[in-house]
C-alpha cells in the first residue's frame, strides 16, 4: 500500500443533477417551452392551483403537466380531466423531484404531443419544503406555495425554499377571517428571506389573486417566447 | 443528497480506476444556508456505503458560515433566523449571500493498493 494522496476536485455535490437540469433547459428553450417547477409543503394547494389556472390559461395558451408524486397517480387522475396532457412521475421513496426524473417524464411527455406545439409546462413538485428547494430540473422559475393555515414563521424556518423561489403564492387567503394570522409578518418574513420574490395572495374558493397569477404566467410566456 | 455524493465520488472513482484505490476520507464542505444536515448526511452514508467499497471511508465536513452583505452599508454579517435574516447594523433585508449555499466535495483521500 502507498502513501495517502489528497485529491483536491471542489466538485458540487449535486453537479450531475445541474448537468441533467441544463440539458432539460436546452430542451426547453428548443421547443420554446417555458417550464415552472411548483413547490410547496403537502396540502398547501398546488393540484387545486394548478387545476383552475389550466381551466383559464388553456384558452390562451397550449399547457402540459408533469405531476410529481410520491405513491400514487391521484393528483394526475385529477389534471387528466382537463384533456391536457398530463405525465405522472412517481417517486418512491424520493422526497422530490430531480432533473433525471423530469428528463424521463418530458420523453414521455414527447410521446403524448409535439413539445413544439406548447407554450408552458408546469411541473408539480412533491409536497416539501425542504429538499425540492436544492434540486434544478431545468425550470426557468419557480414557484413556492405558501398556505396561511402553514403559520407566519415558515419561510424563516424553511429560508432555502423562499429564497430560492421566483413568485410565492400565499394560498388559501380566503380562511383569513376565521383565523388568527398575521398576513402582514407573513409578507414581512417573506421579504426579509427573499426580497425579490414577487408575491401574490390567492384564494381557489373565491378565486381571488387568480388574475394576478395569471397574469404573472402570460407575461412570462409572453417574454420568453420572445 | 447521499445518492448524489455516492454517484459523485463512483464518478471520480472511474477516471482512477476504481479497483486500484482505498478512499479514506472524503472531505466535504456543506454550507449552514443549505437543506444538508450534517450528521443526517454522515449517518445516511454510512448506512448507505455498508458492505460496498466505500465501506471503510470517513466523511469530514467543514461547515461554511451563513454570511451575507448589507446592502446598504457593505458590511458583510452572519444572518440570524431570529432577525429574519436581516442585517444588524441598518436592518435591511438579506440581499446577497457571500457564503453558506456550498454542498461540495472538497477533496477525497485514498491510497493506492
Amino acid at each position: 500500500m502507498h502513501l495517502p494522496i489528497s485529491d483536491k476536485i471542489e466538485l458540487n455535490i449535486l453537479h450531475q443533477n445541474s448537468h441533467q437540469a441544463e440539458k432539460n433547459k436546452v430542451k426547453f428553450n428548443n421547443y420554446n417551452l417555458l417550464c415552472l417547477n411548483i413547490m410547496s409543503s403537502p396540502g398547501a394547494g398546488k393540484t387545486r392551483l394548478l387545476e383552475l389556472t389550466l381551466e383559464d390559461i388553456s384558452k390562451e395558451f397550449q399547457s402540459a403537466v408533469l405531476e410529481g408524486d410520491m405513491t400514487t397517480n391521484l393528483d394526475a387522475a385529477r389534471l387528466e380531466k382537463l384533456n391536457i396532457p398530463v405525465v405522472p412521475i412517481t417517486t418512491g421513496r424520493a422526497c422530490h423531484l430531480d432533473a433525471n426524473m423530469v428528463s424521463g417524464g418530458l420523453k414521455l411527455l414527447e410521446k403524448k404531443i409535439n413539445p413544439d406545439l406548447l407554450d408552458i409546462l408546469l411541473v408539480e413538485n412533491v409536497g416539501n419544503l425542504v429538499c425540492p428547494a436544492e434540486f434544478e430540473i431545468g425550470e426557468h422559475f419557480k414557484v413556492a406555495l405558501l398556505s396561511i393555515t402553514e403559520g407566519e414563521d415558515k419561510p424563516l424556518k424553511y429560508p432555502i425554499m423562499f429564497r430560492e423561489a421566483d413568485l410565492i403564492l400565499i394560498t388559501k387567503v380566503d380562511l383569513l377571517p376565521f383565523l388568527d394570522f398575521d398576513i402582514n409578518e407573513l409578507k414581512s418574513n417573506i421579504t426579509s428571506t427573499n426580497p425579490n420574490a414577487d408575491v401574490i395572495e390567492i384564494s381557489s374558493i373565491t378565486k381571488s389573486g387568480f388574475d394576478l397569477w395569471q397574469n404573472w404566467i402570460s407575461k412570462k410566456i409572453l417574454i420568453f417566447k420572445k | 443528497m447521499t445518492k448524489c455524493l455516492i454517484l459523485s465520488i463512483e464518478e471520480w472513482a472511474e477516471k482512477k480506476n476504481k479497483e486500484k484505490i482505498v478512499v479514506e476520507k472524503i472531505n466535504l464542505k456543506i454550507g449552514e444556508f443549505t437543506c444538508v444536515e450534517p450528521i443526517s448526511l454522515i449517518n445516511t452514508f454510512n448506512a448507505a456505503v455498508l458492505g460496498s467499497w466505500l465501506d471503510s471511508s470517513e466523511i469530514t465536513i467543514e461547515k461554511i458560515p451563513f454570511e451575507g452583505k448589507c446592502s446598504k452599508c457593505n458590511r458583510s454579517y452572519f444572518p440570524k433566523k431570529e432577525n429574519g435574516y436581516k442585517s444588524p447594523c441598518c436592518n435591511f433585508n438579506l440581499e446577497e449571500i457571500i457564503s453558506g449555499r456550498e454542498l461540495k466535495i472538497a477533496s477525497i483521500d485514498f491510497k493506492e493498493k
